[in-house]
């Protein structure tokens, strides 16, 4: 059980954590991810038991039991699935999914195009670290293609992919990219995202520390993007394709139609419907 | 402290407070809105930045525990203890029962996190007490720096006399940090090793 | 008596009817003529049964509609067919196995079109020719298929009446070439005058009985409406794709919601979403897409989340045989997951039980807080017939719903029946996370001993202690030997068991709707004072009959028949079985 904190007239971050502690390595940026989303949760004041957060299976999956929030922890990959289903059957909760890159690039690669193009109203955040961490140290789609691993000595040899570029090109509606050394940025982002119609893209850089210690320099890295959000794809297309990477905001907030979700009230009972059958 | 309300003072040189260690070049855009700060605004910050420490010290306490680290995270409820206390102070010298809302969903920073917060990514399953101290003590250094620059840019003299109190009480900070560091000594060069390798979940 | 679920009961007399392929390629329109043929011999007030196969092509490819009409309910095809007319014979040869023909056989085909193939003329069918084409360019603006129509359903015995009425009521085109049409059929069943050797229904009773005109398809989609489905993620494969059609917009008119997904994997992890939200959840596929699935089955079983997936089965392995029917995913679907993960495996076993076991199906899944897997095939799935109307079971499952109180929510509390009350989100009071990996009974996370074995136990017994009632089986007549078959199969051993008389016979029907967790005790109930058991399935393996047996104490020496796909199995080919095992067990049991 997550148990919320007792709600108080304005909710506070903390009144999206549950009792549990993170089982995440010291370190971990998923632990700043935690706290954004509680604090963009925060921003929002949505009540708690109005939002479920869904995942798939990795360290970052771990999130929903982490939240004071109704959480959905599947199997590997297929997030975005069960976020989509329960978003269209129950439209008036807000949903979360979040996950790795693993989860989401690599087993549940389809889906992100779909859930993209689909454009339900959803977030997805999703915490990269370039490396597959609950299974030790596995090159991920966007881990660097000369990163020595067991898996692959040497590295992959193949190049890594720009999740949102794939992200822009299959319709998400809000592709953004945060840095978890910027807690209170990303808030901001993950808060937006929520608030955007549609399908909402968020790519979180979060350093795994155990298998990728050098992901400790992101913090000198990452920066701001110099830019405003556009609602120009092809403008967004290119920005994100000659940025370095660690450009952080909102780098496409779009108007495309969400996909429409039930509000529709009953024509007939099931008896009715069978009149069909009759001869 | 015995901070005066008064209005308006002239902007915080911001661009001067990003030497902090990780923050370079990562200001936000320059925000005409927030370039005069009342006192109310300044304690307002203050109070945030003392909370997000408290929060921040918290989950790094909650982190070693889960990895049986029970030291530091005695050690790092403590600090959160300490830095409870400071918030808690602000308060009282506003007269307020409560924080205002806008220092409760979060500020923006000149550098990505908070003056005073340890970052998450300095944390290791293994550190020591001195570890700890150690980022403890930057994270003073940097809330120390961070009232002084505000003490200096601040054309009013309610907020540049909070501002340098402020300043001061980090700088004490500072100081009883360095002295626990000599009690508990530098640790091993090897205190990393783990002869076993990570393991495999779910 | 589409369906019996009264113990004891004497099977049925069943009429054989009269049996007629209608056969073309590319443009002919059998499968309208059939579809046709069969609403107008419900107008008649008959029973009937549609069966389509065709070929591999798309658009183009030779098809035929097998038609069997009678005065009582059709169970199955029957071993061979009084009548073939064919429009054209291009490729029908191909259909020849499914088509048999005797000497009693009547041929029918075009002059035009060239000769009746070899394979159908071997078996000592009567050939006539009969002018479909030039008759239909007579009329302008008339299609060959509505001569046929006419030819066809008048050889049959329906009155031009009823399929007159059922082409108006059909017709979605103008008015002009409706006129042309009704000429075209009139001429054809003009054109029957001349034929003679076939035999003909004797008149039906007017139509006015309650009567259903359904495919096994949309039964199921209606059962799983009627039970309370109000979701469904969709993604296309042969033979399920009909009743996901069927269901999106009879979905909307009552309120739900159809999502097309971008694979099986989306679509089963979709209706486990919905479903964790609350609202009832379905998706349907056949073997490969059941497959693919496997993993998302074991999270509904170790989440506790209520799903329904109905599989129309067709033949198998891989891609197998798409279009065809074949009973050969029960092993899977009764043992196809990783871990120990009860979940609930239901067989239809006629067109019109699709809709009360698919309705059963979602009542099990929601009161039991677990997967529950259908098999139809593509037998039935594809199928059409004319059946009672079915009666409503009164199936609608309820979720045990958790309520917020002063102790803090477990979620996979262990109670005594092994059902914990579930909360949906939206509940104050109540948040929890609904997980994949193993738990507490808080539904943390645990890979301790205890916990395990807790929750093993809890979810187990949940399924094996549920009082099934009367439904887990059709148990039908009495006698020392049992018949033991599932799913399609049913009716063709009903017929056979009709046409033995198996009540002198001394041979009963258990037809099994709750394949898992199997009703071992029931089982032997239903048993009691049997001696020879034969099992009876469409697989190459003897799915059911391995599974009985590493699963029940069946009675003397157990007995399998079986045969894989494509074909169905005929009431004749299994009533031989039965007479050569009933005679063969005896003769063992008399002392020499």
């Amino acid at each position: 059980m997550n148990q919320p904190a007792p709600p108080t007239e304005v909710l506070t971050a903390a009144n999206y954590k549950s009792v549990y502690k993170p089982i995440w390595c010291p370190g971990c940026g998923d632990f700043s991810v935690l706290s954004s989303v509680t604090k963009a949760l925060a921003i929002l004041q949505v009540p708690p038991h109005e939002v479920v957060v869904v995942s798939g299976i990795g360290c970052s999956s771990r999130i929903p039991a982490y939240t004071s929030c109704y959480g959905f922890h599947g199997v590997h990959g297929r997030a975005l699935a069960a976020a989509t289903g329960l978003k269209v059957a129950r439209p008036e909760l807000t949903v979360l999914a979040a996950g790795g890159d693993g989860d989401g690039y690599s087993i549940g690669g389809n889906h992100f195009l779909h859930a993209c193009r689909r454009n339900v109203d959803l977030t997805y955040i999703v915490m990269d670290n370039h490396v597959y961490g609950m299974t030790k140290g596995q090159a991920s789609p966007t881990t660097e293609p000369d990163w020595d691993n067991k898996l692959s000595p040497g590295g992959t040899g193949i190049r890594a992919f720009n999740p949102l570029v794939i992200a822009l090109a299959s319709g998400a509606n809000f592709v953004a990219r945060a840095f978890s050394g910027d807690p209170n940025g990303a808030a901001q982002i993950i808060a937006e995202g929520i608030r955007h119609p549609g399908f909402s893209f968020i790519e979180i850089l979060s350093p795994c520390v155990t298998f990728r210690p050098e992901q400790r320099e992101w913090k000198r890295q990452a920066h701001h993007a110099p830019v405003a959000p556009t609602d120009d794809a092809a403008r967004a297309a290119r920005r994100i394709m000659t940025d370095d990477g660690f450009n952080i905001g909102v780098l496409y907030a779009g108007d495309r139609t969400p996909y429409p979700l039930n509000g529709r009230s009953p024509q007939l009972t099931p008896e009715q419907l069978a009149a069909e059958f009759q001869t | 402290m015995n901070t005066r309300k008064k209005p308006h003072v002239a902007p915080p040189a911001k661009e001067k407070s990003a030497e902090a260690p990780g923050a370079r070049a990562t200001q936000p855009p320059a925000d005409p809105e927030k370039a005069h700060l009342s006192l109310v605004e300044f304690m307002a910050q203050a109070w945030a930045m003392e909370a997000e420490a408290v929060q921040r010290y918290g989950e790094l306490a909650d982190a070693m525990e889960a990895h049986n680290n029970l030291e530091v995270a005695a050690m790092f409820r403590t600090m959160a203890q300490y830095e409870g206390k400071h918030a808690d102070q602000l308060l009282a010298e506003m007269g307020w029962s409560e924080p205002p809302i806008m220092a409760r969903s979060g500020f923006r920073w000149p550098s990505f996190e908070a003056p005073e917060n340890v970052p998450f990514e300095d944390l290791h399953y293994l550190m020591q007490p001195w570890h700890a101290l150690e980022l403890a003590l930057a994270a003073e250094q940097q809330a120390e720096r961070f009232f002084g620059e505000l003490a200096r840019a601040a054309t009013t003299p309610s907020v540049r006399r909070a501002a340098l109190e402020l300043q001061e009480e980090e700088r004490e900070h500072v100081a009883l940090v360095k002295a626990w560091m000599e009690k508990v000594g530098k640790p091993d060069r090897d205190w990393a090793n783990d002869p076993d390798p990570p393991v495999h979940n779910e | 008596m589409s369906v019996n679920h009264l113990q004891g009961r004497p099977v049925p007399f069943v009429d054989a009817g009269i049996s007629i392929a209608l056969a073309g390629s590319g443009g002919s329109g059998v499968m309208t003529a059939g579809t046709l043929l069969l609403t107008a011999a419900a107008k008649a007030g008959c029973y009937g049964l549609m069966v389509r196969t065709s070929g591999p092509q798309i658009r183009g490819g030779e098809a035929a509609a097998l038609v069997r009409l009678a005065r009582t309910p059709v169970l199955t095809l029957d071993d061979r067919f009084d009548l073939l007319l064919a429009i054209d014979w291009q490729n029908v040869n191909r259909f020849a196995d499914e088509i048999p023909l005797d000497a009693s056989s009547v041929l029918l085909g075009d002059p035009d079109e060239g000769e009746a193939p070899e394979a159908f003329r071997a078996a000592g069918a009567r050939y006539l020719p009969v002018s479909l084409k030039a008759t239909a360019k007579g009329i302008p603006g008339s299609w060959t298929n509505m001569v046929a129509l006419g030819l066809a359903g008048t050889l049959a015995g329906l009155p031009i009446e009823a399929l007159e009425s059922a082409l108006r009521e059909s017709w979605k085109r103008d008015v002009g070439k409706l006129a042309a049409n009704l000429k075209a059929l009139a001429a054809g069943a003009a054109a029957a005058k001349d034929i003679d050797g076939v035999p003909r229904l004797a008149a039906g009773n007017g139509g006015a009985a309650d009567r259903w005109l359904i495919s096994g398809n949309e039964a199921a989609g209606y059962g799983a409406i009627r039970g309370g489905v109000r979701f469904v993620a969709a993604y296309p494969i042969t033979p399920a794709t009909e009743l996901l059609e069927w269901m999106a917009p009879a979905l909307a008119k009552v309120g739900g919601t159809l999502l097309q997904a971008e694979d099986e994997l989306a679509s089963v992890n979709m209706i486990i979403g919905a479903s964790y939200g609350g609202v009832p959840a379905l998706t349907a596929t056949a073997g490969p897409g059941l497959a693919l699935m496997t993993e998302a089955l074991g999270l509904a079983c170790c989440a506790e989340l209520p799903i329904v997936v109905v599989d129309v089965m067709r033949g198998g392995p891989s891609t197998g045989i798409p279009a065809k029917s074949e009973q050969s995913d029960l092993s899977f679907a009764v043992s196809g997951l990783p871990g120990d993960a009860p979940r609930l495996v239901l067989a239809a076993n006629s067109i019109a039980d699709c809709i009360a076991t698919t309705q059963w199906a979602v009542h099990l899944a929601e009161e039991l807080q677990a997967p529950a897997i259908v098999l139809s095939d593509q037998f039935m799935g594809q199928s059409r017939a004319i059946v009672d109307r079915p009666a409503d079971p009164g199936f609608s499952g309820r979720r045990l719903a958790a309520i917020a109180g002063a102790s803090p929510y477990k979620r996979y509390l262990d109670t005594p029946s092994g059902i914990s009350p579930m909360a949906i989100p939206g509940t104050p009071g109540l948040v929890y996370t609904a997980d994949g990996l193993e738990h507490n009974e808080a539904g943390t996370p645990s890979s301790q001993a205890r916990d395990h074995h807790l929750q093993l136990d809890k979810r187990l017994r949940k399924l094996a202690d549920h009082d099934y009632g009367r439904w887990w089986a059709d148990v039908e007549g009495s006698g020392t030997h049992a018949v033991i078959t599932f799913g399609s199969t049913t009716g063709g051993v009903r017929e056979a068991l009709a046409r033995l008389n198996a009540d002198a016979l001394g041979v009963r029907l258990l037809s099994l709707r709750l394949l898992a967790p199997l009703r071992c005790e029931q089982l032997a109930t239903a048993l009691e004072g049997v001696t020879e058991v034969l099992v009876v399935e469409q697989n190459h393996g003897g799915q059911l009959f391995n599974y009985l047996r590493a699963m029940a104490d069946l009675p003397g020496r157990p007995r399998s028949f079986r045969r894989p796909g494509p074909l169905p199995l005929r009431p004749g080919e299994i009533a031989a079985a039965i007479r050569d095992w009933v005679g063969a067990t005896s003769i063992e049991k008399e002392p020499a």
